[in-house]
């Protein structure tokens, strides 16, 4: 029992620290990936006793300059609110990762005594709706932070990303609605050990497979939600100075920047975890109840493997994924302009919302007449 | 009123977007397929011709031997500024910035020597009218410095000791080579 508390502790603690890593690393991808696209270099200058690592010391001076800025305030902020939203920006694209399967389960020990260590936090019934109703709170920081910055441009910020959101939390939650109808289930761990089986013999169930459309909507209904290009109307690069969070400075921004980047990794773990088969690795078998683990080819035999090695396997998976997700949304990021505000209100109610309700229709006709 | 001639007008080409053109999505991937071919050209032969960037400043970007940048004062060939202040650049100079005391000069053979010249760069808006108007060819601005940095007011007015000071160790034309690159 105190052991068990002491694992969650540790994934806990992992976790958190692999989310920050992720966020800071991905200031570097982005300076550098952005930079390869447009035929340029990138930053390539901070260096630990002359050795410059491709700039990778460069999220390290960022942390630094942001952590010795000064902590300004505007005249007229809320005193209790300005403080607050980026803590409300930030905290729920953590808390989200609580609910993610990020790897199959550890077993040690044999028989009665087997000890299982999932590779996930926790398990809720509910799963994928916590995701959501934590991820809705992200939007009370962006509104409390155009509104308490006293300052004409953050409001204007604030309440356009506030309407984005809704708006785009209405066709992610239908989207992802078909991958619970075909899996019939809200958990994570589910959906992420049904996405192991093989339709046809030969094609991994994951949902891209079996919800194509679905997998569309939702990469743009959470690429619009984690308020990146095309969908950046709120931070209004070049427009609107910075948006929502222009008054801030110092490690507050820090706070609303890094926040964004937690939120794209949420946004590809997510796709990962719906529609790119989460932690699977096609024709690799980890059947828990019968204790096989191993590769199986489509009709050969299996080959066994050590069940640990698997659920690493699937870990490493799992972050490949993620990774490649990542590569993607930073790739659309700086290949689109930017949508027009009422564009992306037409988009997301006139557009987006009735797809998504074809894409549950059909899905349910589907669904009833292959049963 | 001024004859002009007709502007040719050409047909204007408004077709309606097809239908692939309004979902997006191929247009979206046309635009993913130029930006990864750009993306993974640069991660394999980062460093060559394809990426633009100048490791300023390790490199620099030639300057043309013509080209105006800080003013510097020529010499005879004992070592004394060749300048007569004649005020010829003091008065030809738009924006004012040339300030110049004349002294009697010890050889009687010539009038005059500048006892202060001053150019004040924050006023400077490098015309380089006083390099045309100098009879002399005392004044050029051909040390091609570009990087004017200073931390008062003072360290931009230029005196005589730092006019007199000289020619950059890079020479007036740098013409460099093919422009090196960190990774």
């Amino acid at each position: 029992m105190f052991n068990a508390v002491l694992i969650d502790l540790l994934k806990i603690g992992l976790v958190v620290a692999a989310l920050l890593q992720a966020a800071s690393i991905l200031t570097w991808v982005e300076r550098k990936q952005s930079a390869a696209m447009q035929d340029r270099i990138g930053p390539n200058r901070a260096d630990i006793l002359g050795l410059t690592v491709l700039g990778l010391f460069h999220p390290i001076a960022d942390g630094i300059k942001m952590l010795t800025k000064e902590d300004f305030r505007p005249r007229g902020a809320d005193p209790y609110l300005f403080p607050l939203a980026p803590v409300l920006a930030f905290a729920p694209a953590v808390i989200a990762f609580a609910v993610i399967p990020w790897g199959g389960t550890l077993r040690f020990g044999e028989g009665a005594e087997t000890w299982f260590v999932p590779l996930r936090i926790a398990d809720i019934n509910v799963g994928i709706l916590f995701i959501f109703a934590v991820v809705s709170i992200s939007v009370y920081g962006v509104v409390l932070a155009g509104w308490a910055s006293a300052n004409k441009w953050s409001l204007l910020g604030g309440l356009r990303a506030a309407s984005q959101m809704l708006s785009y939390e209405v066709s992610m939650g239908l989207s992802a609605m078909g991958i619970f109808m075909v899996f019939q289930s809200l958990r994570l761990s589910e959906i992420a050990a049904g996405q192991g089986e093989l339709m046809f013999g030969f094609i991994p169930k994951w949902g891209i497979f079996v919800q194509p459309l679905g997998f569309i909507l939702f990469m743009t209904a959470s690429i619009a939600e984690a308020k990146r290009v095309p969908f950046d109307i709120p931070e209004g690069e070049s427009e609107i100075v910075a948006g929502y969070f222009t008054e801030y400075s110092g490690m507050k921004f820090g706070m609303f920047f890094l926040g964004e980047f937690v939120e794209v990794v949420l946004a590809s773990a997510l796709i990962t975890t719906l529609f790119l088969g989460s932690y699977q690795i096609p024709f690799v078998v980890a059947d828990q109840a019968r204790n096989l683990y191993g590769l199986q080819l489509p009709g050969a035999e299996l080959w066994p493997w050590n069940a640990n090695l698997v659920a690493i396997l699937q870990a490493l998976a799992f972050v490949f994924k993620v990774c490649v997700m990542i590569f993607l949304l930073q790739t659309i990021r700086w290949t689109l302009p930017r949508f027009r505000y009422d564009q992306v209100m037409n988009l997301g109610w006139k557009m987006m919302f009735p797809l998504a309700l074809a894409n549950l229709l059909i899905t349910a006709f589907l669904i009833l007449a292959l049963s | 009123m001024i004859p002009t001639k007709p502007v040719p007008t050409e047909k204007r080409d408004d077709k309606q977007l097809t239908f692939a053109e309004r979902i997006y999505l191929p247009e979206i991937l046309r635009g993913l397929r130029i930006t990864l071919r750009h993306f993974f050209a640069n991660i394999f032969v980062w460093g060559q011709r394809q990426v633009v960037t100048i490791a300023y400043p390790e490199v620099k970007r030639a300057v043309s031997p013509r080209w105006r940048g800080r003013h510097r004062l020529t010499v005879r060939e004992d070592g004394t500024p060749r300048c007569t202040a004649c005020f010829l650049c003091s008065t030809a100079c738009p924006a004012r910035c040339i300030h110049i005391v004349a002294e009697e000069h010890p050889d009687p053979n010539i009038e005059k020597r500048p006892g202060r010249f001053e150019i004040d760069l924050l006023k400077c808006v490098f015309c380089g009218l006083c390099v045309e108007a100098c009879p002399c060819d005392a004044i050029r601005m051909d040390t091609g410095i570009f990087a004017l940095s200073g931390f008062s007011r003072q360290d931009f007015y230029l005196s005589l000791p730092k006019l007199l000071e000289g020619v950059p160790a890079e020479g007036p034309a740098s013409a460099g080579g093919p422009a090196k690159t960190r990774n």
